[in-house]
């Protein structure tokens, strides 16, 4: 029996932008929250880390798509793991030689990355089923949200918890900064603020259609 | 003449308003006490917290279109309380931070009075504990001359900017003896060489030393949570258990080395020991409900205290003691569930 390509949508805007905004892994699906509360104290390692998974989950989603018709459903998972953990490797020489600074600031989340669930998720769910170049801009679109979020986190973050931002002090030498910010705590409230402040929109959003649709239907 | 009516004859229990607003009363006094050694500053520090909280309910009330519940009185008791527990020259826009992330964080994004796992208070406290760790710990003397005419320098700091430098501001006042540390800190961290500085006890007892602006007054705080215990609008037990685990627990320590550790009594009478006692660990919504479980928690918070305190990085540690039995306290609560009368104490395990 030959094989038979699965009739597939075609892309659209929307596979790139769902990433960014209505499934954005950070603020819409928790995804990924490990990385997100542990290196975004500061704007360049939010950075640093958005695009070191990005370019990890573009990698990833390519080999994953390429080989999906070959690897064996029983070892899936470990294969993607195989295929994550090359690319990881791959980031962290480069970050290693590009910016030792960086490195050192990211630690041991460079390494972590292979367990990131946005990656396996993307993996599993959508590499695994769809074309290369679909799969790739689905990919792109979900670390270009990624990389979003981690810079919502880490600008407020620096701004609060140093007064700074990329390093540059934006307030003077009397600001007092919230030291509290750039510990593990300040992650975990700035997140939840910022969670709130989408589920508030969605909400608010949702509400204003509903109310609209009433209108629409009302007799007269 | 004798009146004669039918039952029910209980008369209806206090509502939640009604007890709100007696715990305010009982701590205005502290407050004026507050305000009379602290000076124009404290009383500031007082206003703009309840303000704060206040304002924070009201708004969050609004923008999830609900009537307001400012009028039951408690977010002006966090309010009060909160300013309590900060030094009296906290700059006056980290007072009304801590006051919103109290009530937001802790009060209103679990649904409002009644459903606060931690005390909003103490939660806003151990916000500038951590964002602030050095404006936090800039004390005042207490009696200054002229306190009530002028604001200590700090009070006035402009929003966002560093706290205004009040060491030399202290020098010029001159009040004898003042090092900048509570007791407390004189105690772990001692003075100029001395390894343990002790302070007079009585002086203590009394409030006569620096401090936050209202735990200072033993003596008056145990008055005004009295009242609040003899109203019965507090459980009496959650302050007793409290103290009593923290006097055991430092006697112990105290009999076995009395040259390295405080005395039990210094224990009970210096920082927030008293006033968190009385009005924050008694708090009715984050403290457990089982007569077992009130003394367990009281105790737990009690023991926790003393050895934050001895072994603690930090001078005081009765803030996150009470925010480590409140976290408890549920299940302080589910392990202490007293026999339903009529079973069985121990039931095996049907299979």
């Amino acid at each position: 029996m030959t094989y038979q390509p699965r009739k597939q949508k075609p892309i659209t805007p929307d596979t790139f932008l769902r990433g960014i905004w209505r499934e954005n892994p950070v603020f819409v699906m928790l995804l990924g929250l490990c990385p997100t509360l542990a290196v975004t104290n500061s704007t360049i390692n939010a950075i640093g880390m958005g695009l070191a998974t990005t370019f990890v989950l573009l990698g990833s989603s390519l080999l994953v798509s390429l080989l999906r018709n070959l690897i064996p459903k029983q070892v899936r998972i470990a294969s993607y793991i195989v295929i994550i953990a090359t690319f990881v490797t791959i980031v962290d020489y480069a970050i290693h030689a590009l910016s030792l600074e960086l490195y050192n600031a990211l630690g041991a989340f460079i390494q972590l990355i292979v367990a990131n669930c946005v990656i396996l998720g993307r993996a599993e769910s959508y590499a695994s089923k769809n074309r290369i170049t679909k799969s790739l801009v689905n990919a792109l679109g979900m670390g270009v949200g990624f990389t979003f979020a981690l810079l919502c986190l880490g600008s407020v973050r620096e701004i609060l918890g140093s007064g700074t931002l990329l390093g540059f002090p934006l307030f003077g030498d009397s600001f007092q900064p919230w030291v509290v910010m750039i510990l593990p705590p300040g992650g975990f409230f700035v997140t939840g603020a910022w969670l709130l402040l989408f589920s508030w929109l969605q909400e608010r959003r949702q509400r204003k259609a509903a109310k609209e649709e009433e209108a629409i239907h009302a007799p007269g | 003449m004798i009146e004669l009516r039918t039952s029910p004859h209980v008369r209806g229990a206090p509502s939640v308003d009604q007890i709100m607003r007696n715990v305010v009363y009982t701590l205005l006094p502290v407050c004026a006490f507050s305000v009379y050694q602290f000076g124009i500053s404290a009383f500031a520090l007082i206003l703009v917290a309840v303000l704060s909280c206040i304002g924070t309910e009201h708004l969050f009330c609004r923008l999830s279109d609900k009537p307001t519940t400012v009028g039951d009185f408690s977010a002006v008791i966090t309010g009060i309380l909160l300013a309590l527990t900060l030094p009296p020259g906290f700059p006056l826009w980290m007072a009304a931070l801590a006051g919103f992330v109290g009530i937001a964080l802790a009060k209103v994004m679990f649904g409002g009075i009644g459903f606060n796992v931690f005390n909003p208070a103490l939660v806003g406290r151990a916000f500038v504990q951590a964002a602030f760790p050095v404006a936090i710990t800039t004390w005042t003397p207490a009696f200054a001359p002229g306190r009530f005419t002028e604001f200590i320098p700090s009070t006035w700091t402009f929003p966002f900017a560093e706290p205004v430098p009040v060491a030399q501001w202290i020098k010029d006042i001159a009040v004898d003896g003042f090092t900048g540390a509570t007791p407390l800190a004189l105690e772990k961290f001692g003075n100029a060489g001395v390894s343990h500085v002790h302070t007079n006890t009585a002086d203590l007892f009394m409030g006569m030393t620096a401090g936050s602006a209202g735990e200072t007054s033993a003596l008056l705080i145990l008055i005004c949570g009295s009242y609040l215990a003899v109203r019965r609008m507090m459980d009496w037990r959650i302050p007793a258990a409290m103290i009593t685990g923290a006097f055991v627990t430092a006697g112990l320590f105290f009999t076995i080395d009395p040259d390295a550790y405080p005395a039990p009594l210094f224990m009970l009478f210096s920082g927030g020991l008293m006033l968190g006692a009385m009005f924050m660990a008694s708090d009715m919504v984050a403290s457990p409900v089982t007569p077992a479980g009130v003394w367990v928690y009281g105790i737990l918070i009690g023991v926790l205290t003393v050895i934050i305190r001895l072994f603690g990085g930090l001078p005081e540690g009765v803030m996150y003691a009470i925010l480590f039995g409140n976290a408890a306290s549920p299940l302080i609560s589910a392990v202490t569930q007293p026999r339903v009368y009529g079973t069985r104490r121990k039931k095996k395990a049907e299979s």
